[in-house]
């Protein structure tokens, strides 16, 4: 039997524990609503921007002077990998890293032994894990910090300026998608060159003026588009990153106060065995005192 | 008619208008009631609302594009500042 002092010390640390995972998880929670608000305000945005793109292409023939959807084969690649800057999420930022190996080791090999792949971590663990098995890896950790538009924008010009001066010959996005917050999809997502989506061709038989000409517009929106893509992907990110801590951090405490009660019990019958212990010496002491 | 300005990080405005003049790339012009269907990019400058109300509302944006279509205006602007 575990002496006391021991079980004591053990519930003490395990409480404090326990404090710890469920401050963490309100914190996580509070993240995540303010999180999917940003989700939830930029849908209109790119709903309506998909709209606009739509209504004007349907018109439009000639894809081919468009920068940012040549197919230049895949010889050189840039992989941008986003997860988060902390840990204590679940397999959150583990997912990312084994799809983003398993995309190294497969369909990527070629090219990694050719040295004609860049990595771009937004998120600190992903860089860590690649710096540590000794790929080329740039970061844009400080992301996180400041995560709207006016920060993410210069980012993804910088991308779509490297591809459109064939720096690049495809950029490959790899995140987490958020679905609620108890599931997370990983997404191995196309960025550039630009993959044809199918859209339900509702024809719209009104007919617009187009300022300044169809052709300026398309190729004003494109990039615009590009950039919402991009920015979608890391605010579905960011939400999923708060929903996986609170999940994880939700089973922690449950964890925390199983194990709590079961040391209870422990501690309680340790308690009264060694007070039982105490009066059977009383007891046979006054006996042998007795005789 | 009906505008909406909205930002990829808010929506910034929504309602009822009599007025809306904006930076159009080509140069600015106004949208009254019954325009014609348009699509147009918009430079940086000064966007102008005119309510219902006479009240006027000036909106400063950098870069986005606006639709119109039977009295509905979406206006999508990259930057409000």
């Amino acid at each position: 039997m575990a002496n006391l002092k021991e079980i004591r010390s053990r519930m003490s640390s395990v409480k404090t524990t326990r404090q710890v995972t469920s401050a963490m998880k309100m914190v996580s929670a509070a993240k995540l609503r303010r999180a999917q608000e940003a989700i939830i305000r930029i849908r209109p945005y790119a709903d309506k921007l998909h709209e606009i793109l739509g209504n004007l292409s349907e018109s439009l023939e000639s894809q081919e002077d468009n920068p940012y959807s040549i197919d230049r084969g895949s010889k050189n690649i840039l992989l941008i990998t986003i997860n988060s800057n902390r840990g204590l999420c679940g397999g959150f930022n583990a997912n990312v890293n084994k799809q983003v190996l398993l995309l190294l080791e497969n369909d990527f090999a070629q090219q990694v032994n050719s040295d004609n792949l860049d990595i771009l971590a937004i998120g600190k663990n992903t860089y860590d894990f690649f710096r540590r098995h000794g790929y080329q890896i740039t970061e844009k950790n400080k992301l996180y910090s400041n995560l709207d538009f006016e920060h993410v924008g210069p980012v993804v010009e910088h991308i779509m300026k490297d591809f459109a001066n064939a720096k690049y010959d495809k950029v490959v996005l790899v995140y987490n998608e958020f679905k609620n917050a108890a599931t997370q999809i990983l997404q191995v997502e196309q960025l550039l060159p630009i993959v044809e989506k199918e859209t339900e061709t509702k024809k719209t038989s009104v007919d617009y003026l187009f300022e300044p000409s169809k052709t300026e517009i398309v190729q004003d929106l494109i990039p615009r588009s590009l950039k919402i893509q991009f920015y979608k992907a890391l605010l579905d990110s960011h939400a999923a990153e708060h929903g996986a801590r609170m999940t994880a951090m939700h089973q922690a405490t449950d964890n925390a106060t199983e194990l709590l009660s079961s040391l209870k019990l422990q501690y309680n019958k340790a308690r009264q065995a060694s007070i039982t212990n105490e009066i059977l010496e009383i007891v046979s002491g006054a006996e042998a005192l007795k005789g | 008619m009906i505008l909406e300005i909205v930002t990829p990080d808010e929506k910034i405005y929504s309602g009822e208008v009599k007025l809306v003049q904006v930076p159009g790339a080509d140069g600015s012009f106004e949208v009254l009631k019954n325009h014609a269907p348009i699509i147009s990019t918009l430079g940086k400058g000064k966007v102008k609302v005119v309510e219902e109300d006479d009240k006027e509302i000036f909106f400063e944006i950098d870069k986005g594009v606006i639709e119109v279509n039977k009295n509905k205006i979406i206006l999508l602007a990259e930057k409000v500042l």
